[in-house]
């Protein structure tokens, strides 16, 4: 029985009346790819933005490695937040630095490594994502894969334990979604462990350790990629598959 | 009809004259601003000096000022938005004479006009250079604030390292605005005797009556050092753009 890196319980968020989380739990285990899927407004993204604090939860509470996170403590909640990294589905690049700033300003404003130092590791991830020549090029210099994979390696650079991927190719041109989807690979086999939010429903069942489908806040169904795409219980996972799996081609 | 185009006629016949008038006074007139240039050029000098000033102040308060309002709680944002209102709402020559002749002598403080000059206009200026800063904050995506608190900043980290320096750059046209409308404004500082291109223009018109070529010199001294002001805001702009990123479209 191994302990979950990183344990979600009963996480709940309310904007207003309406509820867009309720009640959402979830262990995640080292090496885990978890994969979320579900409509929009399903409450995917709120649910990954909860997880770091992004946005603040009105209930629940995180565990990462057995230590509950305080958010409230403001230098728990930073420390916590290197340990979690986050990739946005508009990658959100730091637009006024370029792709080598992006990737070192983290270490050297938040870890407070130095320059050099922090220089040379940015250029290490920058290569893992196959962007070593690209790293003097600004944001706006860059295509949409080429952006998120910086992001990537900016998120990388941090060392963190869990990663968290918020549609990560939901912007991206058809052709460009391969090279980001062969990092998110790459980053699976060397066991990074990962909850990503994706309507890529081909690569998330070649990929996943466990889907999870959620629709109005909940987390209706859980299991492996065969019992949700082939098995589902639920009626309303089986319709969302079926429909999915028509617009974004085929399984597996 | 008639009566009135003979009116038309008179009159302009008297403009005439008096443009000739202007045009045999010219050498006149050229040689009363060149006597008094140095003395103006100094001036120039005096002025300079007060709107670099008023705007090395006016940032040093009003980015702070900005970040506030933005970010800050309720009630600071309450505070400032009435400071601004206050800041702008008075007209400079009543805060002139409200801060030197008012408030120094009641509080007997003995400051110089010319630093009077500079703290007034500086409080004006902050109040208007908050309102750039907002702008251009409120103009970034959100998701760069969310980026760097993803990335474990603190959020005085995240404004000092990835807010400011992107709004900042977005302020500089506003800036140019905002350092022609001071230079203009430096002009009023006169009145409390700030020896300023204007003070030195009318000491030298009042004793030598040559009003219209030492106002006219006057002027185009401002219009000349507007130029270069702007000029040099806008290499600056040019300098600090971000490559690829275009906001123009160009």
């Amino acid at each position: 029985m191994t302990t979950p890196i990183l344990r979600i319980e009963n996480i709940s968020k309310r904007y207003g009346k309406k509820d867009v989380l309720k009640g959402a739990s979830l262990d995640v285990n080292k090496g885990d790819l978890k994969i979320l899927i579900g409509p929009s407004g399903a409450g995917k993204s709120t649910l990954l933005q909860c997880i770091n604090f992004l946005v603040k939860p009105d209930e629940g509470r995180i565990w990462l490695d057995e230590q509950e996170v305080h958010y409230a403590n403001k230098r728990d909640l930073y420390a916590y937040r290197q340990k979690v990294g986050m990739i946005f589905q508009d990658f959100n690049l730091f637009d006024h630095l370029t792709a080598l700033e992006n990737v070192r300003i983290g270490m050297v404003r938040v870890k407070g490594m130095g320059k050099a130092e922090a220089g040379e590791r940015a250029v290490l991830e920058l290569e893992r994502v196959g962007l070593k020549e690209h790293m003097q090029k600004y944001p706006a210099q860059l295509s949409g894969g080429q952006k998120q994979r910086v992001s990537i390696a900016r998120a990388l650079a941090m060392d963190p334990k869990v990663m968290l991927l918020d549609e990560p190719t939901s912007a991206l041109d058809p052709e460009l979604i391969g090279e980001v989807h062969a990092v998110i690979r790459d980053l699976g086999n060397n066991g990074m462990t990962m909850i990503m939010a994706t309507h890529q429903i081909g690569f998330a069942s070649s990929l996943a350790s466990e889907i999870l489908f959620m629709e109005d806040g909940r987390i209706l169904e859980r299991g492996t990629p065969d019992k949700i795409f082939n098995h589902a219980e639920n009626a309303r996972t089986q319709e969302f598959c079926s429909k999915i799996t028509e617009l974004y081609g085929e399984r597996g | 009809m008639t009566v009135e185009y003979g009116d038309t006629m008179r009159h302009h016949v008297t403009i005439f004259h008096t443009f000739l008038g202007a045009i045999e006074r010219m050498p006149e007139s050229l040689i009363a601003i060149m006597d008094a240039l140095p003395y103006l050029l100094q001036g120039s000098m005096v002025t300079l000096v007060v709107v670099v000033g008023a705007m090395g102040l006016g940032f040093a308060l009003g980015a702070p000022l900005a970040v506030g309002q933005v970010y800050g709680h309720p009630a600071l944002r309450r505070f400032i938005a009435v400071y601004v209102w206050f800041f702008r709402g008075i007209p400079l020559l009543v805060f002139l004479f409200l801060f030197y002749f008012g408030l120094c002598t009641a509080l007997d403080i003995n400051l110089s006009a010319f630093t009077v000059a500079i703290i007034v206009l500086g409080l004006i200026s902050s109040a208007y250079q908050s309102q750039i800063f907002r702008g251009a904050i409120l103009s970034l995506p959100e998701g760069q604030l969310k980026a760097a608190r993803a990335l474990g900043m603190s959020d005085f980290k995240a404004i000092s390292f990835i807010i400011l320096p992107q709004a900042l750059r977005l302020s500089i046209p506003g800036w140019s605005n905002e350092y022609s409308i001071l230079l203009k404004d430096s002009a009023v500082t006169y009145a409390l005797g700030v020896a300023e291109i204007m003070a030195r223009a009318h000491f030298v018109a009042t004793r030598t009556y040559q009003h219209l070529p030492l106002y006219f010199a006057a002027g185009v001294i401002f219009l000349v050092l507007t130029w270069v002001g702007t000029k040099g805001l806008r290499l600056l702009e040019e300098r600090a753009r971000i490559p690829g990123y275009s906001p123009q479209g160009s």
